[in-house]
C-alpha cells in the first residue's frame, strides 16, 4: 500500500481491539469505516461543488471522522448533541437522513431550517442535534442547561458538547465548565483540538500543554485522546458516557486531531501553516489508519473498500441531484419563525422597505 | 385582589407560575437563599427547592446560556440578571442565540427564556446600576421587550411572559419597585402583550411613556390639567411588540406627541416612535414631535437628577407643543 507510507499505525492487536470495543468489535469497525467513507466522499464532493459555485460555503470535517463516528455510534437516541463546525457526521450516524443534510447544504426549500443558516450549520431536531451557531463557544453553556433540564425532569440522557481548540478561549467555555462543575449535570465536553483556529496555532491559543488540563480548574476530570485513532476515541467516549450515565460528574475529553483541509472554503492555509503540516496530518489520517489496520488484520476483504466508496458516491450524487432540483425557500419564509406562529408577525413596525 | 408593591407583585407572579407549572425554573445570582438583592425571589427557594431556584455562579453568559439549554429541552426558565447594566456578558447569548434559535432552526428549536432584570435610574446607583438600554433589545428581531409600570401589570405581564412561546426581556423599573403600590388580582392574572394602557384620556397632547417614567408623566398630566391642557397618557407596556395602532390613534386625536424615556435620546426607543408618527400620522401632527429623554452621555452619579426626565421637563415639552399650534 504505497499511499499508506509513513502512516502512524494503530497500535493494537486484534484481541486488544476486541477488549477495547467490546463484543462484536469487528462489526463496529466495519460500520465505522463505512460511515467514514461516506463522510470523506461527501467532503470531497462538496468542496468541489463549492469551488464550482454550486454551494456557497463548506467546512470539511476531513480528519475528524473517527471522533464523529464514535460519538454517533455511542450516543443514545435520548442524548443531545451541541455541535461545533465539524460534527455533522454525528447527526448522520444518529439517523439524520443524508438527503436532508444535503438539502441544508444547498439552503433549499427542503432544508428543515429553510436555508436560514449557512452550509454546515444544520438543525436536526429529529436526532436532538441542536442548531449550530457560527458564534464560538456559546453552545457550551447551553449544553449545560439541557443537562440540567434532563436532571430536573429525571429523564435519561446525556449531552455531548463539541467545540474546537479556539473555543477553549471563549467566555462560554469557562462559564459552561464552571457551571457544569458546580451543578454536576450529565454533560460531556468534547474538545476537538485540530491544532488550528483558522490561522492561529493551538500554542498561541493557550499556555497549557494539554487543553484537557483545563478541566481541573473546574473540579472536573479531563483526558487527552488520540482523535485520529478510532479505537482510542471509541473507547474513551464509551468510558466517559458510561460514567456519566451512572451519575458521575461531567468530564472534558480533548481529541487531538490534525486539520487536513483549510478551515473552510474561504481559507488559504498556505499563508500560515508550516510546509510539513500537510504531511504530518496525512500520517494521522484517521480513515487511512483504520483502513490499514483492518486490511492487515483481515477485516477488509478485497473489493470491500471499492464497494463502499461507490455506494457512498451514489448516495451523495443522488442527494445532490435532489437538492439541485429543489427550489429556494419561498419568499414568505423570510418573515416566518421569528416568533411563534401565534405571535406577532414581526416586531414593531419593521417590514423592511415599507412605503405604505 | 391584594394591595402590593411592584416588586411584591413580581414575587407573587413568580410563585404563581412555579406553583401551577412544574416546568418553571428560576435562576440567577443571589436568587436562592438570599431571595434576590431586591427580594423579587423571596421565599421561592424555601418553597420550591434548590433544583428549581438555582443560585448560579457569577456569570451572566452562563446564566443565559444555561437558561437557553433549559428552554430548548422544554422547561420555562426565568433568568434574573441582577442589573440591566450587567447583562452585556450575556448579550451574545441573548442576541445571537436566544433571539435567533427559532429562526435559524426553521422553528425546530423554540427558545422561550424570560430574562428579568431591573433597569433605570433614580436610585443613586451611578453608571452601572442605572442605565436604560432597552433599545439594544428592541432592535433585535426575535425578542419581545416588556416594561411594566404598575404592580398589576408587573404580575400580569410577567405571567404572560413566562407562558409565552418566545424569548422575553422583562425590564423592571427598580426605582418604583417599592414606591408604587396597587391592587393586584390574585391567581393566574395575565396581561396581553402588544396592548398599550391608556392611563388617562386627553385631547390636546399625547404623552408616551413606559416603566418608571409613567408616574412622572402622570404627575405632568395633572399639572397640565390645572393649566387647562388636556393630556392623554399612554403606558406602552410592551415595546416589542408595540401597540402601533394605539400610538397612532392617540396622535390622530390630539395632534401632538411628547415621548418620554430615561434612555439616551440618540437612537433611543423614542426615535422609533417619532419615525412611526412621521410615517403614519404626519398629517395629524400640529406640532413637532418632542422627546424628553436622558442625555447622550454615560449615566451620571452626582448629577443624576439633572440627567433624568422629570415632571417639570415633561410639562415644559407639552406646553411647548401646545403653544406651537
Amino acid at each position: 500500500m504505497s499511499e499508506s507510507s509513513g502512516l502512524v499505525p494503530l497500535p493494537y492487536s486484534p484481541s486488544e481491539v476486541e477488549a477495547l470495543l467490546g463484543e462484536g468489535g469487528a462489526r463496529t469497525l466495519l460500520s465505522a469505516y463505512r460511515w467514514m467513507v461516506l463522510a470523506r466522499t461527501l467532503d470531497a464532493r462538496m468542496q468541489a461543488l463549492q469551488r464550482q459555485g454550486r454551494v456557497g460555503f463548506y467546512g470539511a470535517a476531513t480528519g475528524q471522522e473517527a471522533v464523529n463516528v464514535a460519538a454517533g455510534l455511542l450516543s443514545a437516541p435520548e442524548d443531545w448533541v451541541f455541535p461545533g463546525l465539524r460534527e455533522q457526521l454525528v447527526a448522520l450516524v444518529r439517523g439524520h437522513p443524508l438527503p436532508t443534510y444535503v438539502h441544508h447544504l444547498f439552503g433549499d426549500a427542503l432544508d428543515p431550517a429553510l436555508g436560514r443558516n449557512m452550509p454546515c450549520h444544520p438543525s436536526a431536531r429529529d436526532v436532538h442535534y441542536v442548531s449550530m451557531s457560527s458564534v464560538i463557544g456559546t453552545q457550551i453553556s447551553q449544553a449545560v442547561g439541557v443537562a440540567q433540564a434532563m436532571r430536573l425532569r429525571r429523564a435519561a440522557g446525556v449531552v455531548l458538547a463539541f467545540f474546537g481548540d479556539g473555543a477553549t478561549s471563549s467566555n462560554d467555555f469557562h462559564a459552561g465548565l464552571n457551571f457544569a462543575g458546580v451543578l454536576k449535570v450529565p454533560v460531556l465536553f468534547c474538545c476537538t483540538n485540530n491544532q488550528w483556529a483558522i490561522s492561529v496555532p493551538v500554542e498561541h491559543q493557550s499556555a497549557v500543554r494539554q487543553l484537557s488540563d483545563k478541566a481541573r480548574a473546574y473540579g472536573l476530570l479531563g483526558h487527552r485522546v488520540d482523535g485520529t485513532d478510532f479505537v482510542a476515541s471509541y473507547a474513551a467516549l464509551s468510558g466517559a458516557l458510561g460514567r456519566l450515565r451512572d451519575g458521575a460528574p461531567p468530564e472534558l475529553l480533548e481529541f487531538l486531531l490534525y486539520r487536513m483541509t483549510p478551515h473552510s472554503s474561504s481559507d488559504d492555509p498556505g499563508r500560515y501553516q508550516p510546509p510539513d503540516w500537510a504531511e504530518r496530518a496525512r500520517r494521522h489520517d484517521p480513515v487511512a489508519r483504520l483502513e490499514l489496520w483492518m486490511s492487515e488484520n483481515g477485516l477488509l476483504a478485497a473489493g470491500v473498500r471499492e464497494e463502499l466508496v461507490s455506494a457512498a458516491e451514489a448516495s451523495v450524487r443522488a442527494a445532490i441531484e435532489a437538492a439541485e432540483a429543489t427550489a429556494l425557500p419561498a419568499e414568505s419564509t423570510l418573515t416566518e419563525d421569528i416568533y411563534a406562529p401565534r405571535g406577532p408577525k414581526l416586531m414593531g413596525s419593521g417590514r423592511g422597505t415599507e412605503t405604505g | 385582589m391584594s394591595s402590593l408593591t411592584l416588586v411584591q407583585a413580581i414575587n407573587r407572579g413568580l410563585a404563581e407560575a412555579m406553583r401551577t407549572d412544574p416546568d418553571v425554573v428560576v435562576l440567577g445570582e443571589d436568587v436562592g437563599t438570599n431571595g434576590g438583592v431586591f427580594r423579587a425571589t423571596e421565599g421561592l427557594f424555601k418553597e420550591f427547592g434548590a433544583e428549581r431556584v438555582v443560585d448560579t455562579p457569577l456569570s451572566e453568559t452562563g446564566i443565559i446560556g444555561s437558561a437557553i439549554g433549559l428552554a430548548l429541552y422544554g422547561l420555562k426558565p426565568v433568568a434574573e440578571i441582577q442589573f440591566l447594566d450587567f447583562i452585556y456578558p450575556a448579550f451574545d447569548q441573548i442576541v445571537s442565540e436566544m433571539a435567533k434559535m427559532r429562526y435559524r432552526s426553521g422553528g425546530q428549536f423554540p427558545c422561550h427564556v424570560v430574562v428579568r432584570t431591573p433597569y433605570g435610574g433614580g436610585i443613586r446607583g451611578g453608571i452601572y446600576h442605572s442605565q436604560s438600554t432597552e433599545a439594544y433589545f428592541c432592535h433585535t428581531a426575535g425578542l419581545k421587550v416588556v416594561v411594566p409600570s404598575t404592580p398589576a401589570d408587573a404580575k400580569g405581564l410577567l405571567l404572560t411572559a413566562i407562558h409565552d412561546e418566545d424569548p422575553v426581556v422583562f425590564l423592571e423599573p427598580k426605582r418604583i419597585y417599592r414606591s408604587v403600590t396597587g391592587e393586584v388580582p390574585d391567581g393566574d392574572h395575565r396581561v396581553p402583550f402588544g396592548v398599550a394602557r391608556t392611563v388617562r384620556e386627553g385631547t390636546d397632547v399625547s404623552l408616551f411613556a413606559y416603566g418608571a417614567m409613567v408616574p412622572a408623566a402622570e404627575e405632568a398630566a395633572a399639572v397640565l390639567e390645572k393649566e387647562g391642557v388636556s393630556a392623554e397618557l399612554l403606558d406602552l407596556r410592551t415595546l416589542s411588540p408595540l401597540d402601533e395602532s394605539a400610538v397612532i390613534a392617540s396622535v390622530e386625536k390630539t395632534g401632538r406627541a411628547v415621548i418620554v424615556h430615561e434612555a439616551a435620546r440618540f437612537c433611543g426607543f423614542g426615535a422609533e416612535l417619532a419615525a412611526l408618527l412621521a410615517e403614519k400620522a404626519l398629517y395629524s401632527l400640529k406640532a413637532p414631535v418632542a422627546r424628553v429623554t436622558g442625555f447622550d452621555t454615560p449615566f451620571p452619579y452626582a448629577l443624576e437628577q439633572l440627567y433624568l426626565p422629570n415632571t417639570e421637563k415633561i410639562v415644559a415639552a407639552a406646553r411647548a407643543a401646545v403653544r406651537a399650534a
